[in-house]
């Protein structure tokens, strides 16, 4: 992969772990580096963890916090499988990590905080040699960073703590050096949040500096690396988060609905910064309500569309559990509402900070009666911006609640990206009904999408509510004859979206041996592993759904152009129960529930197993 | 501005037969707000009544109006949404003391906390009715219900303190058998600029009946109700008696003295009685009043009339407030700016060729 170019070597991929104290500033840094890196024109992806205790207690194991970046001369589409560089700033760290770090691979750990203090507190003995079972696998770099940092800052006036703070731009500094790159984006960053306070601004930037001279200094690092810019796409770029993603595509999708946007929201990990990032457009129009509860969340939510608004509701799985009895008002009344659950591992609280692809039947299946609710997921960061639209989009068109699904990778993990072209976006048709004449509450279209006519338009006054009723005039009815035709015409409803679906895209042949078929955030790893297989000359394609209910018609078409089906999930296997029992085609799965994103080199070989067995 | 055209109770009636029990107190509850709505000057479109479950909550489809029927104990969730998205909406929660203090008694908090501009009827039987007959939050302690046949454990709540505790700009109580008296507090909570919050007596027929009797019984209603007036002391049982603020202890007490015949406004113990000022910004008082007369305190006339009606900015005008803030300091925000705003960087064809 390396090719020598005097004392840098070129390197197409590296993935880089920042981890230590959750105090220690890592995904700072981690920040930094993706965003110089960004700039300098790699491709990236990025996948933070963090504990789920803000400051767990100082060195401990629960207190760890990491954040990776991949960035590559190539396109890439996972945050990376084994660490190239692991850079661990106390003993926790190093241990809750170490793992990861690939034969060959670079250890830099801040040697100042191995003391036996911290040993303890990692779980080792006070005076044991922890890199020695490594150091023949592995290179060990010990640097005194909290030392070299107090030193670089001796002549500044200020707190010694204060000081000690700046050891992760010391890091950061280092490793730029280790892999060349510029110091410019982070010293303009670092000037525009410190710019006030002028002594922790160049504190900063001298001890960025002072790492990144460090490793020009001292020889203990033979090589430093480049990693030349990738061939992407021409067109303007930004670095987004999957959360940040979904804020913006709600924003475009009130602009394509022409109706303000409202949100009603509770907090809950990890899907707070949506509410947080949408708090900052109210100069669009945004109206957002930090509601008492996750219930109050989407009842007033539904409220917003009951008037007129684009609602949506942002939660997680905890919170999808407290919303189901509001889900099916909003099923039983036909109104748009956006219920955007950002997946993390359950049951109950859980693992709030992990991924988890495990709130599937939940959305689908969880709430009592007869109750179809539209589902679309979003396939990776950048991706959030047209899924958002999209559950947008079919909420409004066809008047029906939509859960829109993403997880923790999705949410905090971030990736360029290409910034649309505003023009391109079509804009909503549907129905927003004035005329007295024409209207019936449950009057429907030929997409059996109902009038939406809203309080103040006169003439249209009517009442809606959660007690079954008569199509057309909406009147309570709780006869047998009422009932059966309003639940077909609920489930009729939300089938007809798959006729307004485009084809399904298949990635590589339309038939062969091996069909991937997975949803959401594991896009990435399933598709670096179909292009890897391919390359390596086997049948296999990948199908990726942005819609799992309704299923796209031609979906089952292309399944049945495979000899096997294999659908890789962060769950026991929730997309596959589907498969098999609409289809009865019998979908195998890859299953994993370790908390972390699917590996590529688990899924080839998995692939590659089953493909023997044909 | 919509029609000329001036509104009437029958505007206001839904077609459909109305199906709540003969006899029950909602009936009339039902006809004096159709009485006062065309009184209003708001055009009919925009009342939009919003309810939870239970049997006032049917009360939606019996006007003809907007009106959403939605689920047990949550209507102030999606009254705040309509209000919040429409503000030029006259939205009207209608809930029961099952619905509203029970399983929703934390949104009715937070609907009252925030001010939300919504007028709230709570109609309080002091029994769950739809569930044919089991104790309520506000069923006296003791009561026997076919789920507590020894009698119920739990100490009812006072839904007027419950709201004046917790923040009520607008806090009365009135009685469903009292349509005049009912009709003057419609029409002063519609005249509110905030949360007004209604609790009226209503008697089930069914499952309780004979609840607030001694509010209505003749020999008995003169010495029950103490009606509030604004600027009046605070008088009842034909003006031979009121109330005077003692302190037992550390502790502000209400009691009932005789007036003395000789001294107007002073009571037989040379006491002053207390004046009702509901514009009193303190909510000490009114809270204090509220608590007379409860099943907690059976010996004192109720309160009957508006307890508090206090101005302060609503949810909405504050939001509102700041939205155009962010206008003036950000300027309009476009969504172009949005999604192009944040550290772009360009890859350009020929770079890559």
């Amino acid at each position: 992969m390396a090719t020598k170019d005097q004392d840098k070597e070129q390197l197409h991929s590296v993935t880089i772990r920042f981890c230590g104290d959750s105090g220690d500033g890592m995904q700072l840094t981690g920040t930094q580096f993706t965003n110089t890196s960004a700039l300098f024109g790699n491709d990236i992806s990025t996948y933070p963890n963090f504990p789920a205790e803000i400051r767990a207690p100082q060195g401990t194991l629960a207190g760890v916090s990491g954040f990776q970046i991949h960035f590559s001369s190539n396109n890439i589409h996972t945050a990376g499988d084994e660490l190239d560089v692991l850079v661990a700033m106390n003993p926790a760290a190093f241990k809750t990590n170490i793992e990861d770090l690939k034969q060959n691979g670079i250890l830099i750990v801040n040697e100042d905080a191995f003391t036996p203090n911290n040993l303890k507190k990692a779980g080792y003995i006070d005076d044991e040699d922890i890199f020695a079972p490594y150091e023949s696998r592995i290179r060990v770099y010990k640097v005194p960073i909290t030392k070299m940092t107090l030193t670089a800052l001796e002549d500044f006036d200020m707190m010694a703590k204060a000081k000690e703070r700046c050891k992760n731009m010391f890091a950061l500094g280092l490793t730029y050096w280790i892999y060349s790159r510029p110091l410019d984006s982070t010293e303009e960053w670092l000037a525009s949040k410190f710019g006030k306070k002028p002594e922790i601004l160049e504190a900063n930037i001298k001890a960025l500096k002072a790492g990144y001279h460090f490793g020009n200094t001292i020889e203990a690092f033979q090589n430093t690396y480049e990693v030349p810019e990738a061939k992407i796409q021409p067109g303007t770029y930004r670095n987004i988060t999957g959360n940040q993603a979904v804020a913006i595509g709600f924003v475009a999708a009130s602009e394509l609905a022409k109706r303000p946007l409202f949100i009603g929201s509770y907090p809950i990990t990890p899907a707070t910064d949506i509410l947080q990032e949408l708090s900052k457009y109210k100069n669009y129009g945004v109206k957002t309500f930090q509601a008492e509860d996750e219930i109050a969340g989407i009842g007033s939510a539904i409220g917003s569309a009951f008037s007129g608004h684009l609602a949506v509701t942002t939660t997680s799985g905890p919170g999808i559990a407290l919303k189901s009895e509001f889900m099916n008002l909003a099923v039983i009344t036909e109104l748009p509402v956006v219920i955007a659950d950002i997946q993390r591992g359950g049951p109950s609280t859980g693992l709030p900070t992990k991924t988890e692809q495990t709130d599937l039947l939940q959305v689908l299946y969880g709430r009592n009666g007869e109750s179809p609710i539209p589902v679309v997921a979003a396939k990776s960061p950048s991706d959030c911006f047209e899924a958002a639209i999209e559950a947008c989009r079919i909420a409004v068109e066809h008047m029906t609640p939509v859960v829109f699904l993403s997880d923790t990778q999705i949410a905090i993990g971030s990736e360029p990206w290409k910034l649309p072209d505003l023009s391109n976006l079509k804009e909503f048709e549907y129905d927003f009904h004035k005329d007295p004449e024409t209207f019936a509450p449950y009057k429907r279209n030929e997409l059996l999408a109902r009038q939406w006519a809203v309080p103040g338009t006169p003439g249209c006054e009517h009442t809606i509510g959660g007690l079954e009723k008569e199509d057309i005039t909406g009147k309570v009815n709780l006869s047998p004859e009422a009932h059966e035709h309003m639940t077909k015409v609920r489930a009729e409803k939300v089938q007809l979206i798959a006729s307004k679906l485009p084809a399904t895209e298949v990635l590589g042949e339309s038939k062969g041996d091996l069909l991937f078929l997975g949803w959401g955030s594991t896009y990435g790893a399933i598709r670096t592993a179909t292009e890897q297989l391919q390359a390596e000359g086997l049948k296999v394609s990948q199908v990726h759904l942005r819609h799992i209910n309704p299923l796209p018609n031609d979906l089952e078409e292309i399944m049945r152009g495979f000899k096997q089906v294999v659908i890789p999930e962060l769950n026991l296997g929730q997309l596959s129960m589907i498969i098999r029992s609409k289809f009865l085609i019998d979908a195998k799965g890859i299953n994993q529930m370790n908390t972390k994103p699917l590996s590529v080199s688990d899924l080839m070989a998995k692939a590659k197993e089953f493909l023997g067995e044909l | 501005m919509t029609q000329a055209k001036e509104l009437t109770k029958a505007d206001f009636v839904s077609e459909g037969d109305v199906k709540w029990c003969p006899g029950c107190g909602d009936y009339a509850i039902l006809s004096s707000v159709q009485t006062v709505l065309p009184t209003l000057g708001i055009p009919k479109e925009k009342f939009c009544f919003v309810s939870g479950i239970g049997c006032s909550s049917r009360f939606p489809y019996y006007m003809d109006t907007y009106g959403f029927h939605t689920i047990h104990g949550r209507a102030p969730t999606v009254a705040s949404g309509v209000k919040l998205a429409n503000p030029d909406l006259s939205v009207w929660v209608v809930t029961g003391d099952g619905d509203g203090l029970s399983i929703g008694g934390n949104h009715t908090v937070h609907m009252i906390r925030r001010n939300m501009d919504l007028k709230v009827l709570l109609f309080n039987n002091r029994i769950y009715g739809l569930t044919k007959g089991q104790y309520s939050p506000t069923s006296e302690q003791g009561k026997v219900t076919k789920t507590s046949l020894y009698g119920s454990i739990d100490s009812p709540l006072n839904p007027l303190s419950f709201a004046i505790a917790s923040g009520a700009t607008f806090a009365a109580r009135t009685n469903a058998a009292n349509p005049k008296h009912m009709q003057e507090i419609l029409r002063a909570a519609a005249a509110h600029k905030g949360t007004a919050f209604i609790e009226i007596f209503q008697n089930c027929n069914i499952f309780n009946d004979g609840a607030f009797a001694k509010y209505l019984n003749k020999d008995t209603k003169a010495e029950e109700n103490l009606f509030l007036e604004e600027g009046k002391p605070l008088l009842f049982d034909g003006e031979t008696k009121g109330i005077v603020m003692n302190l037992d202890g550390n502790n502000p007490k209400l009691t009932v003295e005789e007036v003395d015949p000789d001294k107007a406004g002073v009571s037989k113990t040379g006491k002053k009685f207390l004046v009702h000022d509901p514009k009193n910004e303190d909510h000490t008082l009114a809270y204090l009043i509220s608590y007379l007369g409860s099943i907690s305190d059976p010996e004192n006339p109720a309160a009957m009339g508006v307890l508090r009606s206090v101005d302060k900015p609503t949810y909405g005008d504050v939001l509102n407030a700041q939205e155009e803030q962010a206008v003036s300091e950000k300027g309009k925000g476009s969504l172009k700016d949005l999604v192009y705003s944040k550290d772009t960087w360009t890859v350009k064809e020929t770079a890559n060729a």
